[in-house]
């Protein structure tokens, strides 16, 4: 595995500030209720864990997570403005504005989608890896799942399964210390999550700092190494999540050892500025370029945002059915039939 | 009885607390019970006051915390196992409809499973389709298992103590959208115990019977406020635990209006609905004046867009364009 190249440090720098401009933009958005709803979990912090280990896939490669997905979204190369409408619930939304902050996906981008029942996404990871596995194709899965999913039994079959059939996933753990206000020691007797591969046979590349993107880059590559040749990897992120669990769920910050530990984290270990530093030693003239990606940040995510404003919402009693299912002539219909769903 | 405005949630805090106090076999466990103080805040302080013997935060293990609670409540403690949302209460269904509700009839009597699943249910707010379940009649399908629904404080409180001190497993849900709804209580020291059931008349009336429970009754309340401006007086009958199903008081009401309405959160399709009309028309056919009508939720799963989310709710105008349609 090379190192990576000045093209794509600088690469990386431009999805990090991205997120984090789209995060925080978000975050203001609720607290101006332009963004409404319950549920919406940023993944300020988390930029290294996603953009690292996504600079190791190729294109035809897929990815699938939870509901913390705008990042990830975002280094697909999702249009930020069908994202932000989706946030609005616009009709021009990734989703049509079904789905909402926890639910974007992108066919185009092989974006199998966020899903918002903690592990419900992991056995569908397994079933994607297995149509690439049945068809003789090397395509990889690459899934993330928190740490206190790693409690459900959702994430034990899963793994499980994917280790007796040797389905191409890399099982991306990204261990923010907590599942909602529950740190992880208080969850699971495993304390070292990536451990938990071990119980299914499956090969862990162990524990990564994932503030620190080439550092995920580096693990994340021979992972999807591995996962193409042979079967199932497992790696452990360790990350922070900077706006507590999710918009609805403030009490979650408010503790003040918390808000002591969050401090620490944005100080030291802050994933922007290390790899922003990391550039600026190994690199010269990049201060024009690494500006270009923050002024660039910043009128994508506000043209994104008018954009968003100016869509229409959906409205019609059309619009509320539609997609309920695939429509068919082989489902009988009469006027009388009732569940089928409209076309 | 003392009139005082006591939110459900408080409501149902103070039923859960006299039952510990009570009676030592009695514990609470579930997600973010304990050090958070409970995600709709029902267990705030119980750490505190009752100590992490009885107060237990669980990972997120829904399938865990379905069958732990049976096992422990068939060996002798008395579970009070909450469901973050009820949702979540999906992972958990085969513990719940097979083991809560079946190990006393498969063994044929030799267990019971004295334990309640406590778990905040219903749409709203752009919870999005797989957060947007008011499910309670999937639960109330299972022979083995009471499903207890709540429309207000104070028979959130009689109601919950009852399915604490019964020896049989009992489903209660706690609609999210009354957790912060005012209502009258008992006064301190004071009890109340609703039976396991029982339904109650919400508001008496001749020309229709509205039949409801939990968010429903209070949809029935606002049309049938709504309705007697234009003289039609509505009953409501608020049938509080869809297993079992208080059906006398139902036929009773509906003999006097002759005309019936059915107002519940969840989906139409073999729903609350679809069971209360097919009794209905069984047993009061001679008693019947017009169709039975039916106002759920539509039948799709729930968007996020607010207009659409909306469109597809059940609200007191539907409750109301129902009436006029058969009267
Ligand atoms: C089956 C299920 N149980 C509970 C929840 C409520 N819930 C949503 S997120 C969450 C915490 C998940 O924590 P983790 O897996 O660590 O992911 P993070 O949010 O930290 O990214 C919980 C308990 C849920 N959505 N689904
Ligand atoms: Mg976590």
């Amino acid at each position: 595995m090379a190192a990576p190249t000045k093209a794509m440090l600088l690469d990386w720098y431009r999805q990090m500030v991205l997120i984090r401009e789209f995060e925080e933009t978000c975050h203001r958005l609720y607290e101006e209720k332009r963004i409404t709803g319950v549920y919406m979990h940023l993944y300020s912090g988390h930029e290294a864990s996603g953009v690292g280990s996504m600079a190791a896939l190729r294109p035809s490669d897929h990815v699938i997570t939870a509901y913390r997905d705008h990042g990830i979204a975002l280094i697909l190369g999702m249009d930020p403005k069908a994202v932000m409408a989706e946030m609005m619930g616009k009709k021009t939304g990734s989703s049509g504005g079904k789905g909402g902050s926890m639910h974007l996906a992108s066919r185009e981008h092989n974006f199998w989608g966020g899903y918002a029942i903690v592990g419900g996404h992991l056995p569908l990871a397994a079933g994607i890896a297995l149509e690439a596995k049945y068809n003789d194709k090397d395509d990889v899965t690459m899934t993330y799942v928190g740490d206190g999913a790693t409690n459900n039994g959702y994430f034990h079959e899963s793994l499980n399964m994917s280790a007796i059939w040797d389905l191409p996933v890399v099982w991306i753990i990204e261990n923010n210390g907590y599942g909602m206000g529950t740190e992880v020691e208080r969850a699971s007797g495993q304390v070292e999550l990536h451990r938990k591969a071990e119980a299914y046979g499956i090969k862990s590349f162990g524990c990564v700092d994932a503030q620190n993107a080439m550092k995920v880059y580096e693990v994340a590559s021979q992972a999807v190494d591995y996962a193409r040749q042979h079967g199932p990897a497992v790696i452990e992120h360790v990350t922070y999540r900077y706006r507590g669990h999710g918009v609805s769920d403030k009490q979650y910050d408010a503790r003040d050892d918390m808000s002591e530990e969050l401090k620490k984290w944005m100080q030291c270990r802050e994933p922007i500025k290390i790899l922003r530093d990391h550039i600026l030693s190994a690199h010269d003239d990049v201060d024009e370029v690494l500006a270009g990606h923050e002024s660039e940040a910043k009128a994508l995510v506000k043209g994104a945002v008018e954009f968003a404003e100016a869509s229409e919402l959906p409205n019609s009693y059309q619009e509320l059915m539609r997609n309920t299912y695939v429509p068919s002539d082989l489902v009988y219909k009469t006027e009388s039939s009732i569940g089928a769903g409209i076309d | 009885m003392a009139a005082r405005n006591v939110a459900m949630r408080e409501a149902i805090r103070r039923a859960l607390r006299e039952e510990m106090h009570r009676d030592e076999n009695v514990f609470v466990m579930g997600e973010e019970v304990a050090y958070w103080q409970g995600t709709h805040r029902v267990t705030r302080g119980f750490l505190e006051e009752f100590g992490e013997r009885r107060v237990r935060d669980t990972p997120i293990s829904e399938m865990a915390i379905g069958g732990v609670a049976v096992g422990a409540a068939m060996a002798g403690l008395r579970p009070v196992a909450e469901f973050m949302t009820i949702n979540f209460a999906f992972l958990a269904l085969d513990a719940i409809a097979n083991h809560a509700g079946k190990v006393r009839y498969f063994f044929d009597g030799m267990f019971k499973a004295p334990l309640v699943y406590r778990a905040a249910s219903g749409w709203g707010n752009q919870a999005t389709a797989s957060h947007s379940h008011a499910p309670e009649p999937i639960f109330a399908h299972f022979p083995g298992l009471y499903v207890g629904c709540p429309s207000n404080s104070m028979d959130a409180y009689g109601m919950l103590k009852t399915a604490i001190r019964d020896d049989n497993p009992v489903l209660f849900t706690e609609s999210i959208a009354l957790y912060p709804k005012p209502g009258p209580m008992p006064d301190e020291g004071e009890e109340l115990l609703i039976p396991i059931g029982k339904g109650d008349i919400k508001r008496e009336g001749d020309h229709v019977t509205l039949v409801a429970y939990a968010r429903g009754v209070d949809w029935a309340l606002q049309a049938a406020r709504q309705l007697s401006k234009d003289g039609i007086e509505a009953e409501v009958v608020d049938l509080r635990w869809l297993r079992p199903l208080d059906m006398q008081l139902v036929y009773a009401s509906f003999k006097k209006t002759n005309r019936c309405v059915i107002v519940e959160e969840s989906l139409p399709m073999y729903s609350f609905g679809s069971e209360i009309a097919a009794l209905l028309q069984e047993n009061m056919f001679d008693y019947m004046d017009a169709p039975i009508k039916r106002v759920a939720a539509e039948d799709v799963p729930l968007p996020y867009s607010k207009t659409i989310e909306l469109l597809a709710l059940p609200n007191a105008q539907k409750v109301v364009d129902a009436v006029k349609e058969i009267l």
